[in-house]
């Protein structure tokens, strides 16, 4: 890696800056714009220009945002959608995280003949497009009685994301040495004791990557949000959406950012700190093996 | 019998999940594709209605615009993202200062839903006072940038939005694949007198087929489900000039009472989805290295 030469002359390294900082003025753009326009008043966005920096830190808009713009009919803000989101990922998460652990130390130290091919047949989960289950996952959410509730989202959010946390699992434990298992097993190990003392202490990293996508994924979800909830349950991608396209006379462009921030803050907030298993995560999910 | 019991143990482990996750993804499949050949509207029924939906999807002007947008959409945001996504990982690996700051920023975008991509993009391209009046403040009094309320141009906004989005993954993507690149093969075609751009082109890009191949697989799945972004941007709007296949199944299901002729629309989507993933899966599985 080191000893890998330079594309360019001198004088192109130049030009390779120019080009990465401009880039990155494309992807920061947006977010600065986002920041700025939600500590403006109306009055300040209708005069100034969309890079200026706000006159003061006024924060009403973010107040607004959080506990009394419309959203439709009612107008609590985003709050009672955050809650609803918060009350939703915990279990799913957690859930569908040892779920996969499991299915996953399964498929790879306990393989059975056709547990390949059951596997194989699970992971079309992963690509699956979800409308082909809306319609009658909404009949069966009916007949549990879980229809427009929390925990009919933390269902769904489960199985949708089952595929996806044994495919991490799997595929990590794949790369547990055969005999380390096996020298177990020799000295009497059973299922379970191989689990929490072999394969479990190995895990951390493994767990990381599937807790991070997990809540990425479930957090950021709009579609069964707005297909399986109720007005009581509604996720905060769904409050962030009817918040922002609310047909009032006057759009209120600084609440609409305010709001889109905080629905976007906690996921950012864990890519800053835990990137590294949030990037695992995405390149693990597009190159198996 | 502990024996037994052992053999037994890891199949009972997995069995919930089988059990649960076929009944998920091909229990509902096959339900779906039921609903599809009925005539549901607002409730489903089960009324058997041959392929009716079906023929009457494939007459509706609305569905052809869904599928004329999914193909710029989908064109536009896997190429956009793929060309991005390459010549910046490429850049990057030019021993960069701060690199590890560049490439963050550029991922950052895709830890956010679509629906925040969605509602902050519809603030920047607003013609009122986003982009375009920015660009007049600036003494460009003629500039004209209204794509998003214009019939023809606002599914393109929805590319700029996805690709802002997106971009940063495929060169998540290709600079892992960069990085597994054995260094010395590079050095060998130096030895040889090759020059570097050509090394590159013909040595380094060749190499990187298999990572180019699942971004573009990943970037087309996420294109054919593409729903949040369309619905926060555009709403399928002006009119329906953005709907895609998705927003068509939501507002065909949803809301106007269509069940049938949404759950036909479903059943199109995962043929699509279907033809593109299933022989990558079963390459992917087939020529696992490591497979025990």
């Amino acid at each position: 890696m080191t000893a890998k030469p330079h594309l360019f002359p001198l004088v192109g390294r130049l030009l390779v800056y120019a080009v990465l900082v401009l880039a990155s003025v494309f992807f920061l753009l947006p977010l600065y714009a986002m920041l700025v326009t939600s500590f403006k008043d109306a009055q300040e966005i209708r005069a100034g220009s969309l890079l200026a920096l706000p006159h003061s830190l006024n924060a009403a808009a973010w107040s607004t945002a959080w506990s009394s713009a419309c959203t439709g009919v009612d107008c609590q803000g985003l709050r009672p959608f955050f809650w609803n989101s918060v009350w939703m990922v915990v279990p799913a998460v957690a859930i569908s995280t040892v779920w996969g652990a499991l299915n996953g130390y399964v498929l790879s130290l306990w393989k059975f003949r056709g547990s390949d091919t059951l596997f194989g047949l699970l992971l079309f989960g992963v690509f699956m497009p979800y409308q082909v289950v809306l319609l009658p996952m909404s009949q069966v959410l009916g007949w549990l009685g879980l229809s427009s509730s929390i925990a009919g989202l933390v269902l769904v959010h489960c199985l949708a994301g089952l595929a996806g946390t044994t495919l991490f699992f799997r595929n990590y434990y794949a790369a547990i040495p055969n005999e380390l298992v096996n020298a177990a097993r020799m000295d009497g190990a059973g299922f379970w004791q191989i689990f929490w003392r072999i394969v479990l202490p190995l895990s951390t990293p493994i767990v990381m990557v599937a807790l991070i996508w997990q809540f990425t994924n479930i957090w950021n979800d709009f579609l069964f949000g707005v297909v399986f909830s109720g007005t009581e349950s509604k996720p905060i991608t769904v409050g962030l959406n009817n918040l922002a396209n609310t047909s009032s006379s006057v759009k209120a462009y600084n609440v609409d950012m305010a709001a889109a921030i905080i629905a976007g803050l906690p996921t950012m907030v864990i890519y800053v700190l835990a990137g590294q298993f949030f990037v695992r995560g995405l390149t693990a999910g597009a190159v198996k093996g | 019998m502990k024996n037994s019991f052992e053999t037994w143990l890891p199949k009972l482990v997995v069995t919930p999940a089988f059990v649960l996750g076929f009944a998920f993804i091909y229990g509902l499949m096959v339900w779906n594709g039921v609903l599809s050949l009925t005539s549901s509207r607002m409730l489903p029924n089960y009324e058997w209605a041959g392929i009716a939906q079906y023929q009457k999807l494939w007459e509706m002007d609305r569905w052809w615009v869904a599928l004329k947008n999914l193909g710029i959409f989908g064109a536009g945001y896997v190429g956009g993202s793929l060309a991005i996504g390459v010549v910046l990982a490429v850049l990057l690996d030019q021993k960069i200062r701060a690199e590890g700051a560049l490439r963050t920023i550029y991922l950052y975008p895709m830890a956010l839903s679509f629906i925040v991509t969605g509602t902050a993009w519809k603030w920047l391209l607003n013609p009122g006072l986003g982009i375009e009046k920015m660009v007049r403040d600036w003494g460009f009094a003629g500039f004209s940038f209204d794509w998003l309320v214009d019939t023809d141009k606002a599914i393109y906004c929805v590319v700029i939005a996805g690709i802002w989005q997106s971009a940063g993954f495929a060169m998540a993507l290709f600079l892992a694949g960069l990085r597994g690149i054995d260094d010395s093969i590079i050095k060998a075609a130096q030895v040889d007198g090759a020059s570097l751009p050509r090394i590159y082109w013909r040595i380094v890009l060749p190499a990187l087929r298999p990572v180019f191949f699942s971004t573009l697989m990943v970037l087309s799945h996420l294109a054919i489900k593409s729903f949040d972004l369309v619905m926060a941007l555009t709403a399928g709007g002006p009119g329906y000039a953005t709907d895609v296949p998705a927003t068509f199944m939501y507002t065909m299901s949803f809301s106007r009472g269509q069940i049938g002729l949404g759950a036909a629309s479903a059943t199109m989507m995962l043929a699509t989805v279907a033809a593109l993933v299933i022989p990558y899966l079963y390459s992917e599985l087939r020529n696992k290295p490591h497979d025990r």
